[in-house]
């Protein structure tokens, strides 16, 4: 991280945050721990959903960045349909991953991070997601030697034909990547 | 087949089937068609459908998520029928896409702009459906009871609902504790067991990148599901099914009990009351032994 201080980083949140559908009852949280109670993986959490609010709030979001947090978020939602100030938290662990994904801020044995960029290239230059081609990229932007852990499981898929050689790419690909530049235009983040 | 006097038409949707049941999860695609194809509901897939983006993507790019999805939508547009999606995944981020979009007039101008690069548009007309929701709630109780061929006295399920299908919107199902699995598994004969876990989270993707937790989280899962006396899950989601089916050897290591137990989708268990074919079902697809545990329970 360059010259970005702590409190930027923090107000840099903030504001992406409050323009999201009901984004700005962040501001509403009671510290309750509801969030971090219903969490399944929070266990396994440096921070959980609670204190990501309460570093923001002490100006200690780089810790949070810094930390295995963000990325063990699954997207289950449970967070979301159980918090009283109605804070769209599964939302805001996503723009966390994007601030830190931006700003080169997460730690680098985080393999998550490395699945959703091995995704996203996956998904602009086909249109279409292929688990081979995934599985493929991600372990060898990780840890190449690993794959062998995933080899019985591919053969069984192998054996009843369950495993895609080829990657499809949609017809219109070109016209979608037309729609991406132009998203980009607009300040996609 | 749908009684003549039915006042509800045709039901007739466009069909995403997602990325996912292009190969390791096809028996999902191909039991929802003839299930489908049962129950007189025309499915026509979306042409030229690209990926929903699912929970990856987003964490990525945000605004470049919504145009994945606003593609698909624009497409489905054009047909002039509502999109049924069977994964939750793609269910999930068609359906935000689609509630953000409409609500948020920031947005919805971005994606008109950013559809127009590519000449499409979207208007906002049509609705987005999972299957199961299809089935459940269109279909409903008195067809699907009239439908089924053989009936699946004794056998004990514990649907796995997963995540992304009641939460966070829960306008279909209870987001805490789904039931539409739960009724449609009692109108094909059979008994739904007491399944606390039922819409806990099986941890995505998490399989292959923190497998530790991965593990953890699906065991607990498959665990509940023995632990009830089931003698199979049925799921609504592809990857759900995937970390279920596929890791069950592993997972017993990790959870020091055994946790082997059949996996399936809801799709294929209709279809057997339907008594539609193995082929039609693909039931040969699965990791489990699904097969046997028909043979050994229902006769086939």
């Amino acid at each position: 991280m360059s010259e970005l201080t702590a409190k930027d980083l923090g107000a840099e949140l903030l504001q992406r945050v409050h323009e999201l559908p009901h984004g700005k009852k962040i501001d509403q949280c009671i510290q309750c721990g509801t969030c971090s109670a219903s969490c399944p993986t929070s266990g396994a959490m440096e921070y959980g959903p609670r204190e990501i609010i309460a570093s923001l709030r002490a100006g200690m979001l780089e810790r949070v960045l810094n930390s295995n947090t963000v990325w063990l978020c699954a997207s289950c939602y449970s967070c979301v349909v159980r918090c009283p100030a109605g804070i769209p938290f599964t939302d805001i662990m996503y723009e966390l991953k994007r601030l830190g994904v931006k700003h080169g801020i997460y730690p680098r044995k985080t393999t998550n991070a490395a699945m959703a960029n091995s995704f996203s290239e996956v998904i602009d230059k086909h249109g279409r997601n292929s688990d081979t081609k995934l599985i493929l990229k991600y372990y060898l932007r990780t840890s190449p030697w690993k794959i062998l852990g995933q080899m019985g499981l591919a053969a069984r898929l192998f054996f009843k034909g369950r495993m895609d050689i080829f990657t499809k790419t949609i017809k219109g690909l070109d016209g979608l990547q037309k729609m991406m530049a132009a998203a980009e235009e607009n300040g996609d983040k | 087949m749908i009684a003549e006097n039915d006042n509800n038409k045709t039901r007739s949707f466009s069909y995403y089937p997602g990325c996912s049941t292009r190969s390791a999860n096809r028996a999902y695609d191909i039991s929802t068609r003839s299930v489908a194809g049962a129950l007189g509901i025309e499915l026509e897939e979306l042409d030229d459908w690209n990926c929903c983006g699912a929970t990856a993507y987003v964490a990525i790019h945000e605004k470049r998520s919504f145009i994945l999805s606003a593609r698909n939508l624009a497409l489905a547009e054009k047909t002039g029928k509502d999109l049924v999606a069977i994964c939750n995944g793609c269910y999930l981020a068609l359906r935000k896409a689609s509630k953000y979009i409409s609500e948020d007039p920031e947005l919805h101008d971005e994606v008109a702009k950013a559809l127009a690069a590519g000449d499409m548009s979207y208007k906002g007309s049509i609705g987005v459906r999972h299957f199961l929701d299809v089935v459940v709630n269109d279909v409903g109780a008195e067809d699907i009871r009239e439908r089924v061929s053989r009936r699946l006295e004794g056998l004990k399920i514990a649907p796995y609902y997963g995540c992304q299908i009641g939460r966070p919107f829960g306008e279909i199902d209870d987001p805490e504790n789904p039931r539409m699995m739960d009724d449609l598994i009692d109108w094909l004969g059979a008994e739904a067991v007491r399944f606390p876990l039922k819409a806990k989270c099986c941890g995505g993707l998490m399989m292959t990148t923190q497998a530790d937790i991965g593990r953890e989280l699906t065991g607990k899962i498959l665990k509940n599901a023995v632990d009830a006396g089931a003698d199979c899950i049925i799921t609504a989601c592809p990857l759900c099914q995937m970390n279920l089916e596929g890791y069950q050897k592993t997972v017993s290591k990790t959870m020091g009990v055994d946790c082997s137990i059949p996996v399936l989708y809801f799709t294929q268990l209709m279809g057997v009351a339907f008594g539609l074919t193995s082929r039609e079902l693909a039931l040969k697809d699965s990791l489990t032994p699904v097969e046997a545990l028909f043979a050994e329970k229902v006769n086939i």
